[in-house]
């Protein structure tokens, strides 16, 4: 079988696999199919010996290619949502930070939630979103949504359909332009946020869906960043919380907390410890600890056992790596 | 004249910008507020030239059959698919059950997301292939990602259950994360502060040119 003829194979299993995945996400014949805990452990056991049993056969000096890391990322990712095992999570000091600073708004409070992210962020980015959405709801908070990138607010509509169908906020009877805004994307990067720092409306003179910023009885009186109550920034690159923490906090005095993904997270935190950030989501653990904070459980919660399992996974491969390493004389190339 | 307009228009920009931050008052701020929307007409009109540009590039390379030509016609498809239907649609484009939102949700999410979630195994493929304790610096590193990688997971408190609460991964994670990372991350971020000051003082005066092209 040539190259072309295994790409054509691949593409074609991969899409008779997404069918079945979102015909059964349609049809719901996915959710409530779970492992017993005993099989949960009977899975985590062999797949711990199969470990122990490459890195004796890389002591022997037989190594492992690189399909074989994959193939065990992929069970860690995928075999996890099917298990009944439990972890605690605990919470850092950052998320409890930022969770304090939105507990002691007072209802009613204006809260700006900027979505400066795209959809292969939205893993780690959108129960953040969710969940966040979901506490300003049920705690009576007002939210405008605006976006630094394209899809931003596509990705907040998204969250919002969602959180309003939940059953406590639904009875809430939340009004569109009253309890909530999306002004939509603009483009322009640093400088919407300095514009914003005068004039909100000169930046977005329509929402998302083209209703001009007076009509909207909910922003119709915020003229700039002294109107908003707190900042919440998703984030996954540029523009985002750096620019935002330089503009908006820094120079216009913005009250901000940040969501971001664990790959930008860590450049995020300097701004912590010099109190220009409330705190910070870092990452799918930032939100399972946000969601645990908040008292719900969303996807945040239900796959971190995925990423504690692809972390075990990433550390046992380093190790073996590294003992192939020094069992070859420091020469072993892998 | 190709040189010297785009330069003065440079310098006086990068002066206006300065000033404003220390005078934010008439006739500053109102400049300020003038080139920043300036910039936003700039940059909306840079979107389309990129997307008029890609459609060139992806029609000449169909043309003329060069390698992989085959998804540049998947690009074109589905660039004019999503604009075909973003404009027949309205202004409710983006409202849900919208052709445009079902494309959205179902075939751009799920697609992007894959892309950014194969980075996975290519971490722990290079991780397993180059992450070595070669010298101390990188068992240094080595050690560090140890724990950050355990301790930011909740199974690293399962495994470090029996230690006392100081020790545990989760605490020694929040300690690398709270006080080594942030001193680099300082240090990086002054470093690359100071040169960006530079670096624009040196463009607003007009002595790097290469942002205008011409290698001078």
């Amino acid at each position: 079988m040539n190259a072309r003829m295994k790409e054509i194979l691949v593409v074609a299993v991969l899409t008779v696999f997404c069918a079945i995945m979102y015909w059964g996400k349609v049809d719901g014949w996915m959710t409530g199919f779970q492992f017993s805990f005993g099989l949960s452990m009977t899975v985590v056991i062999l797949i711990a010996v199969s470990l122990l049993v490459i890195l004796y056969l890389t002591l022997r000096g037989k190594l492992i290619g690189r399909r074989v890391v994959f193939l065990y990322v992929g069970i860690s990712v995928t075999l996890p949502f099917f298990m009944s095992l439990s972890q605690e999570i605990k919470i850092s000091p950052e998320v409890q930070t930022l969770y304090e600073g939105i507990a002691e708004l007072p209802p009613g409070s204006v809260v700006l939630t900027a979505f400066d992210y795209d959809p292969p962020s939205a893993p780690e980015l959108q129960p953040m979103a969710e969940s966040f959405f979901r506490y300003c709801f049920n705690n009576d908070l007002k939210v405008v949504v605006i976006g630094l990138w394209p899809q931003g607010p596509q990705q907040a509509n998204i969250a919002i359909e969602k959180i309003l169908l939940d059953e406590a906020i639904a009875a809430k009877n939340l009004q569109y332009g009253i309890d909530y805004v999306n002004l939509g994307f603009q483009t322009g990067n640093e400088f919407v946020i300095q514009r914003m720092g005068s004039d909100f409306k000169s930046m977005f003179p329509t929402d998302y869906t083209g209703t001009p910023y007076n009509d909207l009885p909910l922003v119709r009186n915020i003229k700039n960043f002294s109107n908003i109550d707190y900042g919440f920034n998703l984030s996954a690159g540029y523009p985002g919380t750096v620019e935002w923490v330089q503009v908006a906090v820094d120079r216009y005095g913005l009250k901000m907390g940040a969501g971001n993904t664990a790959v930008q997270a860590p450049q995020c935190y300097p701004y912590i410890r010099s109190g220009q950030l409330v705190g910070i989501l870092g990452g799918m653990n930032g939100a399972a600890e946000f969601e645990l904070m908040t008292g719900t459980v969303g996807k945040g919660t239900k796959f971190m056992l995925s990423q504690s399992f692809a972390h075990m996974i990433v550390i046992a491969f380093i190790i073996i790596g590294n003992v192939a390493y020094f069992r070859g004389g420091r020469k072993q190339k892998l | 004249m190709r040189r010297e307009i785009p330069l003065l228009i440079t310098g006086i920009v990068g002066v206006v910008f300065v000033i404003q931050y220390f005078i934010p008052h008439w006739p500053f701020n109102r400049m300020n507020a003038w080139f920043s929307d300036w910039f936003s007409i700039v940059q909306a009109c840079a979107i389309w030239l990129g997307a008029l540009n890609l459609i060139k590039i992806s029609i000449q390379k169909i043309a003329k059959k060069k390698k992989d030509w085959i998804y540049s016609v998947v690009i074109l498809v589905f660039f004019l698919l999503i604009t075909i239907l973003g404009f027949a649609e309205g202004e409710e484009f983006r409202e849900p059950g919208t052709g445009f939102t079902w494309l959205y949700e179902f075939v751009y999410t799920p697609l992007s997301s894959t892309m950014f979630a194969i980075l996975a195994f290519f971490v722990a493929s290079a991780s397993y292939r180059a992450f070595r304790a070669r010298n101390l610096e990188a068992t240094l590193l080595l050690a560090a990602a140890f724990f950050v990688m355990l301790g930011r997971v909740p199974i690293g408190d399962v495994i470090s259950g029996f230690m006392p609460q100081g020790a545990q991964l989760s605490n020694l994670a929040t300690w690398i994360m709270t006080f080594p990372q942030t001193a680099g991350q300082r240090a990086i971020m002054i470093g690359i502060a100071l040169g960006i000051v530079s670096t624009s003082l040196r463009i607003i005066l007009g002595i790097e040119r290469s942002h205008l092209g011409g290698g001078d």
